[in-house]
């Protein structure tokens, strides 16, 4: 393992934020796995921690292929996890909305650049990350629809599901996109956490990198099978919001199969107490997403279901 | 006369509501000017530009000949707390349009805004600087949509005009969405974050009534108006910082400097030394001037207006 300075901020009255790379094996650059670019994403920043440990290992016993190189960087906003802000500094940007980056721009810009610079040789490139809405999903890979992206090498991560999503302009600016348009075949993993860790889908998460990383031949590594991706298109899902604010009480959780007309959620008067609206299963299907947090405002999603799938 | 454009239930014992003042002249149907303003809940110059405009049209609304729609607080939650975005969301609403009818519930109250303004002659987006920077009066036009706003910026009295290249983002904006759907937009910019400074009010104010003049919307005498310089990218000099500290300004904003002339220090109080003096690469107007203290490398010091005579 060589360990390498990525990019350096410094701060008046802060250490220096030091972003680190860890580099595995020798040769072209085959797969780079980046991790917490945001301050609250905890669980992807355990999932690579977890993952450099592994590939110490395999690199010990001379288990990377020849001729292969692996980049994980497991942490960018280490300021905003020191500090429990989601964004960078005291200007709050999301580094994931500065890429591909301006060597002459602001401190996120050159941040985004100096990244991109390092990471935009790679074959592969694979981003464990979070969603704007609080809220936990089943694991999945999502991928861009610029075009250039590849559901069937989405599939070798053998999780549960892959999802394409057509790209909004404000996504042009993400690390994924930038990748795909540097012809790197990118990967965005989701598992169900963010800012706490979850052991099930972490290790899950690290299983579906190293069985990816085994099968397009750049470690040997034993590994379970996984599934057979289900294919789907964002568009596709059945979202589920609700009519009324107050206290939210799901009664269903990601992965688990709702009918049709079946109770899936409760929302609750903060004061008094009653149901004020019983939330019900649109189309019968599996709970993509679920709405996690204690209250809702009128009008937010509660579920993404995935129409008509059984488990 | 009041109106509720859109509203929604909070989780506890409060509705997020967007209202507007219709002012209405003698022909209210035939010409109608939209006033946004509060879109980032950190700017606040918009709020004088509204009250302002609206007394002016009260005082004299037997001049009036359309409508005048006065949007003060897009984004009410962040101007109550003076968050740049949606409190709680952490997302930008000027990244949201032109929103979702059927999307989460600040998508909806974008597409709500959208759908609002739709069918008015000109709307006009007020911001302000942000809490970093002061910005002289100046009209932001999107390069695509040039050639129909210019004639229409020439008249709101401001400083400045800049034409900006249409970066990708800025197809999520509120003025981009406008004028995608017919309604000439355009961005006014003074000031700084979380001040007012009456001065710039009063300016864009007797602008906009020279606007409403042209388009046969106020009969009534309006004032002398300045002619403003007019810029692309390529004449505008960004400073930026090149090390870490307290940055302190040596020349006063809204003034012209001549190449090689100091704009300010960048010191450590720690050290008690200078790190960096800045220096004006170029001569010419300082339209932008850092007001935040603390910077970074890359943070922006100022931009300079290059290619005008001093006057």
């Amino acid at each position: 393992m060589h360990k390498e300075e990525i990019y350096r901020v410094h701060f008046p009255y802060r250490e220096d934020m030091v972003i680190e790379g860890f580099r595995f094996g020798k040769g072209d650059p085959t797969a780079c796995i980046l991790g917490a670019i945001r301050g609250n994403e905890i669980q992807q920043m355990y999932i690579c921690s977890q993952l450099i440990r592994e590939l110490k290992e395999l690199e010990m016993n001379g288990c990377i292929n020849a001729g292969k190189s692996i980049l994980v960087v497991p942490v960018v906003n280490s300021i905003g996890i020191n500090t429990g802000r989601r964004f960078f500094g005291v200007e709050d940007v999301d580094i994931n909305r500065d890429f591909p980056g301006r060597n002459d721009g602001d401190t996120t810009g050159r941040i985004a650049y100096e990244i991109f610079d390092r990471v935009k040789e790679y074959t592969y490139g694979i981003q464990l990350t979070s969603f704007y809405m609080t809220g936990e999903f089943v694991p999945h890979v999502r991928m861009m629809e610029t075009g250039y992206q590849n559901t069937s090498l989405a599939n070798l991560f053998g999780l549960p599901y892959v999802v394409v999503r057509k790209p909004s302009p404000l996504d042009t600016k993400t690390l994924n996109y930038n990748w795909q348009d540097e012809m790197t075949a990118a990967f965005s993993l989701y598992t169900n956490r963010n800012d706490t860790i979850d052991d099930e889908s972490a290790l899950q998460a690290l299983s579906a990198v190293l069985r990816f990383l085994t099968r397009m031949g750049i470690i040997r590594y034993e590994s379970h099978s996984g599934f057979i991706s289900h294919i789907i298109m964002e568009d596709d899902l059945t979202d589920v919001y609700v009519g009324k604010g107050g206290i939210f009480r799901g009664l269903v959780k990601p992965g688990e199969y709702v009918r049709y007309g079946y109770p899936i959620a409760e929302i609750r008067d903060p004061y008094e107490g009653f149901i004020k609206e019983a939330i019900i299963a649109p189309t019968s299907g599996i709970v993509f997403f679920a709405h996690t947090e204690a209250l809702i405002t009128q009008g937010e999603m509660a579920y993404r279901l995935i129409h008509r799938l059984h488990q | 006369m009041k109106e509720e454009v859109f509203s929604i239930e909070l989780p506890v014992g409060e509705r997020f509501v967007i209202n507007k003042n219709r002012i209405e002249g003698k022909r209210p149907r035939t010409k109608r000017l939209a006033i946004v303003t509060g879109i980032h809940g950190d700017e606040f110059e918009g709020q004088y530009v509204c009250y302002e405009t609206a007394r002016r049209l009260l005082e004299g609304q037997e001049f009036l000949t359309g409508t005048v729609d006065i949007y003060p607080a897009l984004n009410p939650l962040g101007l109550e707390q003076a968050e740049h975005k949606i409190p709680k969301l952490g997302l930008d609403l000027n990244r949201m349009f032109p929103g979702k009818k059927n999307g989460t519930a600040m998508e909806q109250a974008a597409a709500a805004i959208v759908e609002d303004i739709s069918g008015a002659d000109m709307c006009l987006d007020v911001h302000a600087g942000d809490v970093f920077v002061k910005e002289i009066p100046q009209v932001r036009v999107s390069e695509r949509f040039a050639d129909q706003l210019l004639p229409f910026a020439k008249l709101l009295n401001a400083d400045m005009i800049w034409t900006n290249a249409t970066a990708t983002v800025h197809e999520s904006t509120l003025t981009y969405s406008m004028n995608m759907l017919g309604v000439p937009s355009m961005v006014l910019e003074l000031g700084v974050g979380t001040r007012i400074d009456r001065g710039f009010g009063n300016q864009v104010v007797e602008g906009i009534f020279h606007l409403m003049k042209e388009l046969g919307m106020w009969e009534g005498s309006v004032g002398e108006i300045q002619y403003p310089a007019i810029s692309t990218d390529g004449e505008v000099d960004f400073i930026r910082s090149g090390s870490t500290g307290v940055f302190l300004p040596a020349i006063a904003h809204n003034h012209y400097v001549r190449k090689g002339d100091r704009l300010g220090e960048v010191v450590s109080p720690l050290e008690g030394k200078i790190l960096e003096e800045v220096n004006a690469k170029k001569s010419g107007l300082v339209f932008t001037l850092r007001e935040y203290p603390f910077v970074r490398e890359g943070s922006l010091l100022a931009r300079i207006l290059t290619g005008i005579g001093e006057e």
